[in-house]
């Protein structure tokens, strides 16, 4: 479970994070959606501790992420934005690197990568280096290393990016099986129907701050829309930035 | 979930093992860093100095061949330059353009009144044509000058004495030339830049390590999952660092090796080196050069975090090659005694200590572990500054 409440941050003269406030649950997709620039990256790299927030709390199952980020970074599977890979490592290789990092040990990290390799449909790729590798098995790879530690909490930035249609649907897959065990998915979008068809909880972000929260039909009934369409464009206040 | 808490107290030696892994995949690595930087200085040093002695000793020793033109006008003159040894060469068509174009170094011409002005006892006429920018042709010059002068005075001598004059009283004042070169002064300047090229070694082989692991990670979108860890900037930059430092030293291993090999090749006794180096001496050697591959990784990696792309990063690196240079141009300039400071100083004591010990001469062990120490302090100072770098919050955001 990740909570975060009241969350600020600043860049200069730039206020990208006006307090921000939300709760993950486990054993639910949430999805921070909003235009391009409205903070959603930015709250999540505070979350995960890349950045210190100015104001705010955060909590990973328990573990305050401030006092103690390390403890809260083992409790977290991350996919950034960046995904860059190593590429004359292989796609095994580059998800036993995060393990190690991870501090798993050799029986556990082998279990743990072979799983994920099945589990991904990456076994035709993971003893080729990543260099070449198509942006889905790129995602793939990436998508293998943040999970390698088996983290109860999955972060994912704009995961289905430059993605193709396979892809997504194996990504999506693939998301509500982790949900299925039980653990609390986080994701961010642009693109209100990769939100719709997944996410249990949405959380509207515009401008830094959150615009709404609640389930499709919540929101739905909030707005006084019967197209969730309508009432996100209305939630946010323009239809500038957000993809259909 | 299964956890050590030790595998992520060692978190950079996990680091350390998957760059060194990986750069040893990489060719460009593998060539800079065994090949071509180990290998460079000890090359080009053993073909200048080649070059310098071989062309030194060849002037002055071999037999002094001669193009002289109006040989009929002065029989007995070029008569008695063959018999000092001149190997003298049939006359050229055009004298002035042979010299321009540097195909004869010197073209001796008689003029055709010498034979007149001669039986007049008036002073004959001998042209010398060379090129005085010429450095090579400086050796064959003097030489030829010798001999005329040579020749002048004996005859001179001879003809005061037919008249009854003794021929010392022409020389009011003696100036006797005792030059006090030596091989190894005229090779000074060439021995002083010999420290900087195994110093050097060491940046080309941390080079291309020490831009992966800042500017090559940002360019590549790597940086950020790295730095979402549970291991901290500082215990990762450590191991990218001692990643670089070690292609740094195995360069520079392989650099001082090849060169003590090499040593047997080219004629280094002539500059007052000891040919026969033994495991001792490369064993001080060794210690007086390693701590530079700390010292080049720490500050290639503070440089190159500067650079958001490998491209920037490589042309900043660039120019810190030439730092290493500093103390041996200064030697090389003004090749006095070292000052007791620069026995210590980073750079500094590497470049006296080397050429100490290349001498031959003793260098206290105290000196050398204090130098080693200095060095090593200034790159662990700046090791310091690199994890400072990483700690930016800048950095994790790629900007």
């Amino acid at each position: 479970m990740i909570e975060v409440e009241q969350l600020t941050k600043r860049f200069g003269a730039v206020e990208a994070v006006r307090g921000v406030s939300f709760t993950a649950a486990d054993g639910r997709i949430t999805g921070l959606l909003g235009p391009n620039g409205a903070g959603k990256t930015t709250t999540l790299r505070l979350l995960y501790t890349l950045l210190r927030p100015d104001q705010g709390r955060i909590r990973v199952d328990e573990v305050d992420a401030l006092a103690d980020p390390v403890a809260a970074r083992a409790r977290l599977g991350v996919l950034p934005d960046s995904r860059g890979l190593y590429r004359r490592l292989s796609a095994r290789e580059n998800i036993e690197y995060f393990g190690r990092l991870q501090g798993l040990d050799a029986v556990s990290l082998r279990q743990h990568t072979d799983e994920l390799i099945e589990r991904l449909g990456m076994q035709d790729i993971a003893a080729r280096p990543t260099e070449g590798f198509s942006q889905g098995q790129r995602v793939k790879t990436a998508i293998a290393r943040a999970l390698v530690h088996q983290p109860q909490n999955l972060v994912l930035d704009e995961p289905t990016n430059g993605l193709d249609v396979m892809a997504t649907r194996a990504l999506r897959r693939f998301l509500l099986e982790l949900k299925a065990e039980g653990r609390c998915i986080l994701l961010s979008s642009h693109i209100m129907q990769e939100v719709a068809a997944l996410c249990d909880h949405i959380v509207i972000i515009a401008q830094g701050r959150v615009a709404a929260a609640g389930s499709p039909d919540e929101l739905r009934a909030q707005a006084g829309e019967s197209s969730l369409e309508e009432a996100f464009v209305k939630l946010i206040g323009s239809e500038e930035g957000l993809a259909a | 979930m299964k956890r050590t808490a030790t595998a992520i107290g060692t978190g950079w030696w996990t680091v350390f093992v998957k760059e060194v892994r990986e750069n040893l995949r990489d060719k460009r690595v593998l060539v800079a860093a065994l090949l071509y930087g180990p290998l460079l200085g000890p090359v080009l040093f053993a073909a200048m100095m080649g070059f310098i002695l071989g062309k030194q000793q060849e002037e002055s020793t071999k037999p002094l061949e001669l193009p002289v033109m109006g040989v009929e006008h002065a029989p007995g003159f070029v008569d008695w330059l063959r018999r000092q040894g001149v190997v003298v060469e049939p006359p050229l068509d055009d004298a002035e353009a042979a010299i321009r174009e540097q195909r004869e170094d010197v073209v001796l011409r008689i003029s055709a009144d010498y034979g007149s002005a001669w039986s007049q006892g008036q002073p004959a006429r001998v042209d010398l044509l060379f090129d005085s920018s010429r450095l090579p042709a400086q050796t064959k010059v003097s030489r030829v000058e010798a001999l005329v002068q040579g020749y002048a005075s004996t005859t001179a001598s001879l003809r005061l004495r037919v008249r009854g004059v003794d021929p010392s009283l022409l020389n009011a004042v003696q100036l006797v030339r005792q030059d006090q070169s030596t091989p190894q002064s005229r090779g000074a300047m060439l021995l002083a830049m010999l420290p900087y090229f195994l110093v050097l070694s060491a940046f080309v082989g941390g080079m291309y390590l020490a831009i992966d692991t800042t500017a090559g990670e940002r360019e590549r979108a790597s940086l950020e999952p790295l730095l979402i860890t549970p291991v901290s900037r500082a215990r990762i930059m450590s191991g990218k660092l001692l990643a670089t430092a070690l292609f740094a030293l195995a360069s520079l291993v392989i650099c001082v090796i090849a060169f003590v090999v090499s040593m047997r090749f080219i004629p280094v006794a002539e500059l007052g080196l000891s040919v026969d180096l033994g495991a001792a001496t490369l064993a001080q050697l060794l210690l007086v050069v390693a701590p530079i591959a700390l010292l080049a990784s720490s500050a290639q990696t503070v440089v190159a975090s500067f650079a958001k792309s490998f491209r920037e990063a490589q042309t900043y690196l660039q120019f810190l090659l030439l730092i290493p240079a500093i103390p041996s141009i200064l030697f090389a300039i003004n090749p006095t005694r070292p000052e007791p400071w620069m026995e210590i100083a980073p750079l500094f004591s590497q470049a006296v200590h080397i050429n100490q010990l290349l001498r031959g001469d003793p260098v206290g062990l105290a000196t050398l572990l204090l130098a080693a120490l200095v060095t090593t302090a200034l790159a662990t100072l700046l090791a310091g500054v690199a994890v400072r770098l990483y700690q930016r919050e800048q950095l994790a955001l790629g900007g």
